[in-house]
């Protein structure tokens, strides 16, 4: 395919610097992989567990290459109506309805399927936009399969077609970021199309940097000392392990309650920032030894 | 360049061979990729292959073990030679107790350095030499791990690592259980490189494909529940709660799926307002979603507890799915074991008080079914109705017990459906004890060793 995305980056020192110059902290797999989903123009699959930015990716991007982001925010139950486009039903009735009653019905029906009675939705709208965009569909694992199928037209092709209006392509193509929670998993149609990123748990230094870099005024050695009982609790048998969202959280309630150190009481204190389960906080209680 | 394409194409048919399903499409991406990255940085050419070839967490072990040994980070000795000489032992020179050795001793502190301040690079280059000088042993031909791993015997670091760390504070709080994680993981860290780092020298020797066939392991969903190590069981149980999830919604979404519900003309009328009274959209009841009873029996002895425990979590982790679910263990008797696994409760918890308080031992602790299916049915009988669905756990070897085969048939007769899941091979059915055909008459027997069986199962039971 001759179209071509706009050159947001130039290589993977490139896409860390800019992403770092707009808050956001890569690693090495990080950078190369958004690097080569621009090169080589394919949309990009972020799956993880909650919590550890894949979200934040997209915005990142976008910010970082001053693109508008469009957000497709993918539920149970979302159809092609929400998804990429729709004719709205009660104006052309309206139309319809206000037609003078000599005009033939030739002339009426033409009207009424224009670009004025087409409602755009997010993948219509990225495609069509004349600016550089960043797609964003968000939990593609909470839609239904049928919309996977959707998204494969849209995707492999960047174009879009509408019976009564004709096809339309793509004129820029969209950076475009999928993520997934792994709630069910993504058929391999889809899988093959995209570039795979998982995203999980960062190393103790990178996580240690986020919180320095999100939570301005925490000392160092508190961050340090944070990210490693975190790191500790994520090791535990536990249900739900605590994401760099929650740790970013607990630094700010301990900078709040004025605390400069993690030590045991501290910990028990403030555990339900970090464990939101009843026998998660038992568990941890009970291996690290707090006293309550 | 055709060197390139060679090692590619070598690499990618290692990959499908260990079980990645990689297409054509995917291969020629990765092609792509490298055109655009800098081949120099390793690093990047790994995380260029990741991206387009591996689009699994469960494969990433896999593909970093193919990836370590087509694309080694070092030839021989390695490039970064370092600054002192090597030591290599003569033939016939006498081998002094690694613990006394003088060298081996300032390696260890080197070690112990690299440990304390957790510099990655440090430890990597480390590992290469250390494998350069203690992985081989003289006279043989291969390399081995454990014997850097003797030498260097990190674990025995850690109390030093913990003093240097801990200088005043308290013993025994959690300051010394985050110190000891952190220095655990570094330690395990250091063993992985060495594994890598002896991988790549046996491949060196005789050859990468052959390296390969021996070196891959099965992935987590595929790995036989009776092969697991401790730390694969720690691995599979944190699965547990993920694949709940993923198995609760592909549910969901298969009662959703197919049958609509009676047409509800009261909202399809109102919505028609809006379109000037013309229905344009119908709307229609839900409907009442389909939720089993479930009963499941399983056998608690040694030899299948793995299987029988991942089974159980998965079903209480599942239980909105069930309109009801009780559990019964045995061994040679019976217990109704529903009450450990109450909502909320620790996982870990939930088998340490089950195997201490059930009653599920009569007199030798050694399985026999004939048995703990009539204790069932003397005690428990109530619990099947034509409601509910039964599940029987276990390998069905009854050390040349009794089997209760009319009871059993009763049992199945009575509830709505029926099934076994035998943890075993099927080639081993029927050999010895195991009474794996007699019993899969009355029900029907599914082979179950590894979470993507089980998996498999579930959804087809609900």
């Amino acid at each position: 395919m001759s179209l071509h995305p706009d050159a947001l980056f130039i290589s993977p020192a490139d896409v860390e610097r800019q992403l770092a110059h707009v808050g956001y902290l890569t690693d090495e797999s990080i950078a190369t992989t958004v690097f080569l989903a621009q090169a080589l123009g394919k949309p990009l699959l972020v799956e993880g567990p909650a919590g550890v930015g894949k979200t934040e990716l997209a915005k990142a991007v976008a910010k970082a290459s001053d693109a508008e982001l469009i957000r497709l925010q993918c539920y149970e139950g979302l159809d092609e109506a929400r998804a990429l486009y729709e004719w709205n039903y009660k104006k052309q009735l309206l139309r319809i309805q206000a037609a003078p009653t000599d005009q033939a019905w030739d002339s009426t029906h033409d009207d009424i399927f224009t670009d004025e009675f087409l409602l755009e939705r997010p993948l219509l709208a990225a495609i069509r936009r004349r600016g550089s965009t960043v797609l964003l569909i968000d939990e593609t694992d909470k839609a239904d399969v049928e919309v996977e199928g959707l998204l494969l037209e849209v995707l492999s092709d960047f174009q879009v077609t509408i019976p009564e209006l004709g096809t339309v392509a793509a004129v820029r193509r969209p950076f475009v970021v999928l993520t997934s929670n792994a709630a069910r998993e993504l058929s391999e149609a889809l899988k093959r199309r995209c570039l795979y990123l998982h995203l999980d748990y960062p190393k103790p230094e990178r996580e240690r940097d986020i919180v320095l870099a999100q939570v301005p005024g925490v000392e160092a050695e508190l961050a340090e000392q944070l990210v490693r009982t975190v790191n500790t609790l994520r090791a535990l048998e536990i249900k739900k392990a605590p994401s760099i969202a929650e740790t970013i959280d607990w630094a700010r309630t301990l900078l709040a309650l004025g605390m400069d150190e993690l030590d045991e009481s501290a910990v028990a204190r403030t555990l339900g920032v970090v464990l939101k389960h009843a026998s998660d906080q038992e568990r941890a209680t009970k291996e690290l030894g707090l006293k309550g | 360049m055709a060197s390139l394409v060679d090692r590619h194409t070598a690499f990618v048919a290692a990959l499908r061979q260990a079980g990645l399903p990689v297409s054509v499409a995917e291969g020629l991406d990765a092609v792509r990729a490298m055109q655009v990255i800098d081949l120099v940085e390793r690093e990047s050419l790994r995380a260029a292959y990741a991206a387009t070839l591996v689009k699994r967490p469960a494969h990433r072990r896999t593909f970093d073990t193919l990836f370590d040994l087509w694309f080694p980070a070092a030839l021989g000795d390695g490039a970064a030679a370092p600054e002192r000489h090597l030591r290599t032992r003569e033939p016939g020179e006498r081998r002094v107790p690694p613990a006394l050795d003088p060298e081996v001793r300032a390696r260890r502190e080197e070690l112990f350095e690299l440990l304390l301040s957790g510099d990655d690079p440090g430890l990597r280059q480390f590992a290469r030499t250390a494998v350069a000088e203690y992985g081989q042993t003289p006279g043989q031909e291969s390399w081995f791990s454990s014997g850097v791993l003797r030498a260097m015997s990190p674990e025995t670091l850690m109390a030093g690592l913990l003093n240097a760390v801990l200088t005043g504070q308290e013993r025994g709080g959690m300051a010394e259980q985050v110190a000891r994680r952190t220095f655990r993981d570094r330690i395990a860290r250091f063993e992985d490189l060495v594994a890598t780092e002896v991988r790549r020298r046996i491949a060196e020797d005789t050859g990468v494909e052959r390296t390969a066939r021996l070196a891959v392991r099965p992935p987590l969903e595929r790995l036989d529940f009776a092969a697991a190590t401790r730390t694969d069981l720690a691995a599979l149980r944190r699965e547990v709660y993920p694949l709940a999830r993923r198995l609760a919604s592909r549910l969901t979404q298969k009662q959703r799926l197919g049958h609509r519900g009676r047409l509800d003309f009261r909202r399809t009328m109102r919505a028609s307002l809006a379109t000037g009274g013309v229905p344009l959209t119908t709307h229609h009841r839900p409907r009442r979603p389909h939720k089993p009873e479930l009963v499941i029996l399983c056998d608690a002895s040694d030899s299948v507890s793995a299987f029988a425990h991942f089974t159980l979590l998965l079903t209480f982790a599942l239980r909105e799915q069930f309109s009801k679910v009780r559990a019964f263990a045995f061994i040679d008797a019976t217990d109704e074991i529903t009450k450990y696994f109450a909502p909320g409760t620790d996982v870990v918890d939930a088998m340490t008080r089950m195997a201490r308080e059930a009653d599920l031992v009569w007199i030798t602790g050694r399985s026999n079914y004939g048995h703990a299916i009539k204790v069932f049915d003397d005690r428990y009988a109530d619990a099947i109705t034509s409601r509910t669905s039964l599940l029987v756990l276990g390998d069905a070897r009854s050390n040349y017990g009794e089997l209760s085969l009319p009871i059993l048939r009763r049992m199945a007769d009575v509830a709505r459906h029926a099934y076994w899941l035998n943890p075993e091979p099927r080639n081993q059915w029927d050999t010895g004890d195991s009474a794996a055909s007699a019993y899969g008459e009355l029900v029907p027997m599914y082979e179950c060793r590894n979470l993507a069986q089980l998996a498999a199962f579930i959804e087809e039971l609900a």
